[in-house]
């Protein structure tokens, strides 16, 4: 099966609204609404003919100061067949729903995504900060977050500070 | 030690009680062993057969309740700022720390929300090794640096009365 066959399959078997970015060139790409997220991830993981049964990485966008603000984009592959496939997932409210179920692993990668970016995973068994500390106000990686951070007594260099870490 | 065999053979030296607690104290620095970033790789260097820490008595131990001196090799993160200072306490008197790196000494490249903008925000600093990362030598340097400075320091002795007490000035 070659790739626009790979593309045409998922389509035809998909009951949700799908498209194909045709702006991405490198590699095949779908965008999907978050409410059909989950089901559009077991139909990948488990029909017979795509086998993406690796979730490597997701990454949150922020486009601040545009609306929906939050994007999802997952990097999927298939060990069997040796195949990538990419999916954008454009967030209205930054919620989503977790793919823990279909993926472990997206376990820590959630939980990076919310850290950085706010993003709230529905069903997420442990939604806790990975990277920054437990105390830490804000979401780093926001574009509205100032680079130095917020001042305080270990960083003299910071912006004023401002209430819930300036997150909006 | 060949050459000194035999030379003072039945004699009495005699010096000053802050002399040999100083001497002591400066000749065997104990470091702990405890690296954050790049500039570890220089430090383990200079610990390591080429450059001999070990020669100025200066030997990694693995608590800090061994240890004399806090390296502080490489940046320090927010995350990592009460570990470091935990590890400070639990130290013995007297301790010493020596900030090794821009990353330590200021932040460094590193003006952000995630990183203490030197080290001295959350322990006291006696060396500051400046380099990016320092090499070798320059750990070394530091090290002789804080013998000199543990030298002119004064513990059982009073402060002279009259003169403010001064320290050896570390550059």
């Amino acid at each position: 099966m070659g790739n626009a066959d790979i593309l045409a399959h998922i389509c035809a078997h998909f009951p949700g609204d799908l498209r194909v970015d045709d702006a991405v060139t490198d590699e095949d790409c779908l965008l999907v609404a978050p409410e059909d997220l989950v089901a559009l991830c077991l139909l990948l993981r488990d029909d017979p003919a795509l086998k993406f049964d690796f979730m490597s990485d997701i990454c949150g966008v922020d486009f601040w100061p545009e609306t929906p603000r939050f994007q999802l984009v997952y990097q999927l592959y298939s060990i069997p067949f040796k195949r990538r496939l990419r999916l954008k997932c454009r967030l209205e409210n930054a919620t989503a729903p977790s793919i823990t179920q279909v993926w472990t692993t997206a376990n820590w990668h959630e939980r990076e995504a919310w850290d950085m970016y706010g993003i709230d995973f529905t069903g997420h068994p442990d939604l806790r900060r990975i990277y920054m500390w437990e105390e830490f106000d804000g979401f780093p990686m926001r574009r509205d977050f100032p680079l130095r951070g917020y001042k305080d007594e270990m960083n003299p260099f910071g912006d004023e500070p401002k209430p819930k870490g300036g997150a909006a | 030690m060949g050459i000194l065999n035999n030379r003072f053979q039945d004699n009495v030296f005699f010096t000053t009680s802050d002399g040999i607690i100083n001497w002591s104290r400066k000749s065997s620095l104990w470091p702990e062993t405890f690296g954050i970033a790049c500039c570890a790789i220089e430090m383990i260097s200079a610990g390591c057969a080429r450059y001999d820490l070990d020669r100025f008595g200066v030997v990694f131990r693995p608590s800090p309740r061994q240890s004399d001196v806090m390296i502080v090799a490489g940046t320090v993160t927010r995350k990592m700022a009460p570990i470091i200072r935990r590890l400070y306490d639990q130290m013995p008197e007297p301790r010493y720390v020596i900030a090794m790196g821009t990353c330590a000494i200021s932040g460094g490249v590193y003006n952000t929300y995630a990183v203490v903008q030197g080290v001295d925000h959350i322990v006291p600093v006696d060396v500051h090794v400046a380099g990016c990362p320092p090499r070798p030598e320059a750990l070394l340097h530091g090290f002789v640096q804080l013998q000199e400075k543990i030298t002119g320091t004064r513990v059982l002795r009073a402060k002279p009365p009259d003169s403010p007490h001064t320290e050896v000035k570390v550059s």
